[in-house]
């Protein structure tokens, strides 16, 4: 039989990664180097990861396709399956479905500003676009990411935001939402909505992607209609629940469109002319 | 296509060389009074009687439990191993209906959307299709209304269309047609041109347009009749799961310590829990949504996406519903009004 | 219009009630009908053939909000709403429960008075049923078990049985948790068996006897035998339906002689 769609690769499990509470990263490699070498991916597609026994969960690809030799992914563990990851330690294995979805459409962001706004977990799928545009940072102009998270403890890739804050050529502004900020902490104390209002990126050649829970989204969009950000200029990811991952089994339906296959990455354009039912 | 005549009595001979040919052959039985299709090994005991099967007939390419792999566990490895090839069976379908067989093309759409799914192309491919033909109809069918008919011969190898009680003609329209017919030629002579077909057919009056329908779906989105249409429904899967064209399913793990397998099974957009979030967000919340989602889904997303119509019109949800959602009814409804 | 129209029509015109659910004619059968106006209430009938529990909607939120509604039911549907009553899953200042008798149209005003008209209508048994439990009875252990694994082979775990039982409410059934896995959720003869015998454990006592969770079964897998032998064993062990909830209930002086 030609390869089983649904069949996984096997991964090794490189790292584990203490991201935040209840939040970890695992970098991944393939077990079959053949396969690893052969694997391409694009920023924006997501996986379905697999601890056998429990059974799989939709995942962006946390990490850019400019990094080789692995793939990260970032998880909360919250039910069956992402407590089966959490349980993974550095040299066993797990299944990998993947690249899954759609893209996003970097090629058509060059030479332009790019705003990121991410809250929380959703961090993660911004994080895969975000190294992508640094490691090839000089064909896109400003890049500006506003992030926030709970509280301090609850910010994930700390030592990659240090690094994006140490970098002259990107400006970086995270917050915490009231309440949550430490005695030392230095950034922004905010929701991410308000506080992206408060950096006020210039909306001229400018793309604007956002990616968090739906609260902050519905308070966001907003926010960057406000500061002149065009709709056509405006992406999301979204996240919707999955099984198969490829179209075939139903659920992620939403009108027309199904979120793992024209999406998950959607104009401002597209998601307007989808039903409300993600 | 080739037209031949076979006597009517010489039926059951005919299906006797079918059976003793392949591994599998699947035919209507009865019990009690309902009928479904069952594994046959003798020519005796189809039932032709009944207007349809409670069931459809897709569990032969798509069925109700299925292995997608097996995987072991070994220390820190894992192993994981393909379906066997002895899985997928040569089937012949016996006396299926047309809207059974006009089915699989949403199926095999769905299932070969860019990604090629071979575990249900595999067992599709050896399948073969003998339907009959529709002489009679009963109150949930509307196979007219959505573009087939009783003597529709979409998706079919042979039809088989009882003309009379000594006559029955027999459509071979595919090479797989042709091997049936071959194992048993004697039995056949040409059919003149004076057979007639449709006479022998059901009349079934189209009860509305597939374009009425589509234009109306298409601003119907917020309208209040999902509420009023869906107000009785339970919310369980027996539409979705009689029907020969859904195929919403789910992916589970068949674990046993160390070692297991990956399933899927069927599943329906009418479970309250199908789009429901780990975070408790649910998408569609009320069954109206849910409601919504299978119409526009078979009537006009599917139509829109894949050009593949989402019915058959065959009725099995309406017969096997325990309350009566007749879907011919309510498209009826949709297509007579217009809902903004 | 009928006395049953006219009176539902009037309690929705006075504004009494919201909502009225009864019985309309469907494809071959009578069907649950929603009435919003008076002029929907010209739809009502009640006949021997209306058979769907209608008690079913009234653990829907969706359906009933925190409207008062009225309810023109079957004997099983006003057995259903004593029963819902004692799980505290309905408000009975929001409901008025009705009923067709011979002629009259019936008003309930109380649970005293539901409980009066279930003691003296209950309608004959299924003798089918009845028969059925008889043989199964008589079977040896070994040949029930395969039985049963045959019966219930064909499932297809459209849980139907458990979407027309009106005591089926809660909202998270126990198939439905992953975490543990309770149950296998795709059809195969063992685990199609277990959510069989889940499904009836967690009617004991409980269950009024409607059928309606055979009579939903698109399959007609023999399942009704099961709720009536349970209700036949339940009565005999701890007592008939009315003495109090077998599962929430613990008496010192409860047999356990099923326990070998």
């Amino acid at each position: 039989m030609s390869r089983n769609i649904y069949m996984p690769y096997i991964m090794v499990v490189d790292k584990v990664i203490d991201e935040a509470p209840g939040v970890k990263t695992l970098r991944l490699r393939f077990e079959n180097e053949e396969e690893g070498n052969a694997f391409e991916f694009k920023a924006g597609n997501f996986a379905e990861y697999s601890a056998f026994g429990e059974g799989e969960c939709t995942f962006c690809i946390a990490s850019a396709p400019t990094r080789k030799g692995y793939v990260e992914c970032t998880f909360r563990k919250a039910g069956r399956v992402t407590s089966g990851l959490d349980r993974l330690e550095e040299g066993m294995t797990m299944g990998f479905r993947a690249p899954l979805g759609n893209a996003f459409p970097i090629e058509e962001w060059k030479g332009k500003n790019l705003v990121f706004v991410a809250g929380g977990i959703a961090l993660p799928p911004m994080r895969a676009v975000i190294d992508n545009v640094l490691d090839r940072r000089d064909e896109f102009g400003d890049v500006t990411i506003v992030y926030g998270a709970k509280t301090v403890n609850d910010l994930v890739y700390k030592d990659e935001l240090k690094e994006w804050d140490e970098r002259p050529d990107v400006t970086l502004v995270q917050t915490v939402d009231p309440g949550g900020e430490t005695p030392d902490w230095k950034g922004e104390v905010g929701f991410v909505p308000s506080v992206l209002e408060k950096a006020d990126p210039k909306s001229d050649n400018t793309v604007a992607i956002v990616c968090g829970p739906p609260i902050m989204i519905k308070f966001t969009f907003p926010v960057l209609e406000k500061l002149g950000f065009k709709d056509e200029n405006t992406f999301t990811t979204l996240e919707n629940r999955m099984k198969c991952g490829i179209g075939k089994c139903g659920r992620c339906n939403v009108g027309p469109m199904f979120v793992c296959k024209d999406g998950p990455v959607f104009s401002k354009v597209q998601l307007n002319a989808l039903p409300p039912e993600f | 296509m080739e037209r031949l005549i076979i006597k009517s009595d010489n039926i059951g001979t005919w299906l006797a060389k079918i059976i003793d040919s392949v591994p599998r052959v699947l035919a209507p039985v009865k019990d009690g009074d309902k009928a479904e299709f069952k594994s046959i090994k003798s020519a005796d005991g189809v039932d032709y009687d009944s207007q349809t099967t409670i069931s459809s007939v897709k569990a032969a390419a798509f069925p109700r439990t299925e292995t997608l792999f097996a995987y072991e566990k070994e220390g820190m490895e894992t192993k994981l191993y393909n379906v066997a090839e002895d899985n997928f069976v040569e089937t012949v379908i016996w006396r299926a209906r047309p809207c059974d067989a006009v089915g699989f093309k949403p199926l095999t759409s769905i299932f070969n959307w860019d990604y090629k799914d071979e575990l249900y192309n595999q067992r599709y491919d050896k399948i073969a299709i003998v339907t009959f033909a529709c002489t009679s109809a009963d109150k949930c069918c509307f196979c007219t209304s959505v573009g087939g008919g009783p003597g529709n011969t979409e998706g079919s190898d042979i039809q088989v269309t009882m003309i009379d009680k000594e006559k029955t003609l027999v459509e071979v329209l595919t090479d797989k047609g042709e091997k049936l017919v071959a194992l048993a030629k004697d039995l056949f002579t040409a059919a003149e041109d004076s057979i007639d077909k449709e006479k022998a057919l059901a009349d079934i009056p189209a009860k509305f347009t597939k374009e009425q329908i589509h234009e109306n779906l298409a601003k119907a989105f917020d309208s209040p009749v999902w509420k009023a249409q869906s107000e009785r429904c339970l919310g369980c899967g027996a539409c979705a799961f009689v029907c020969p064209t859904c195929a919403c399913f789910d992916i589970q793990e068949d674990a046993h310590g160390n070692h297991g397998r990956r399933v899927r099974c069927w599943d329906s957009c009418g479970f309250s829990l199908f789009t429901q979030h780990t975070s408790g967000h649910n998408p569609r919340p009320t069954q109206a949504t849910r409601w919504r989602q299978r119409i526009m889904h078979k009537f006009s997303y599917m139509p829109d996406r894949l050009n593949v119509y989402g019915c058959t019109g065959c009725g099995r949800c309406s017969r096997a519903c325990p309350v009566d959602m007749n879907i011919a009814e309510h498209l009826t409804s949709i297509a007579n009004s217009s809902h903004e | 219009m009928s006395k049953l129209s006219e009176k539902t029509a009037a309690l929705l015109s006075e504004g009494t009630v919201k909502l009225i659910i009864g019985y309309e004619q469907g494809t071959e059968h009578p069907r649950p009908a929603f009435c919003h106006t008076p002029e929907d209430c010209e739809r009502l009938i009640f006949n021997d053939e209306c058979k769907n529990n209608l008690g079913v909607y009234l653990t829907k939120k969706e359906i009933i909000g925190e409207d008062k509604i009225a309810v023109v039911g079957n004997y099983f549907v006003i057995k259903t709403v004593i029963q819902l009553n004692r799980e505290n899953q309905i408000n009975l200042d929001n409901l008025v429960l009705m009923t067709v008798d011979g002629d009259e149209v019936v008003t309930f005003s109380s649970i005293d008075e539901m409980q009066q008209y279930v003691d003296t209508h209950e309608p004959a048994p299924n003798e089918k049923v009845l028969a059925a439990i008889e043989k199964i009875d008589k079977m040896s252990r070994e040949e029930r078990w395969a039985y049963w694994k045959n019966a219930l082979s064909t499932c297809v775990r459209c849980y139907a049985c458990r979407a027309a039982c009106p005591l089926c409410y809660c909202n998270r059934c126990i198939v439905e948790d992953n975490c543990p896995q309770w149950i296998e959720p795709w059809s195969a003869p063992l685990s199609n068996m277990e959510w069989q015998i889940n499904r009836i454990m967690h009617m004991s006592g409980r269950c009024v006897g409607c059928g309606e969770c055979a009579a939903a079964c698109p399959l007609d897998l023999p399942i009704g035998i099961l709720t009536k032998k349970m209700g036949i064993d339940i009565k005999q062990t701890f007592g008939g339906w009315k003495d109090g909830s077998v599962l929430s209930t613990y008496s010192i002086d409860d047999k356990e002689n099923f326990i070998k």
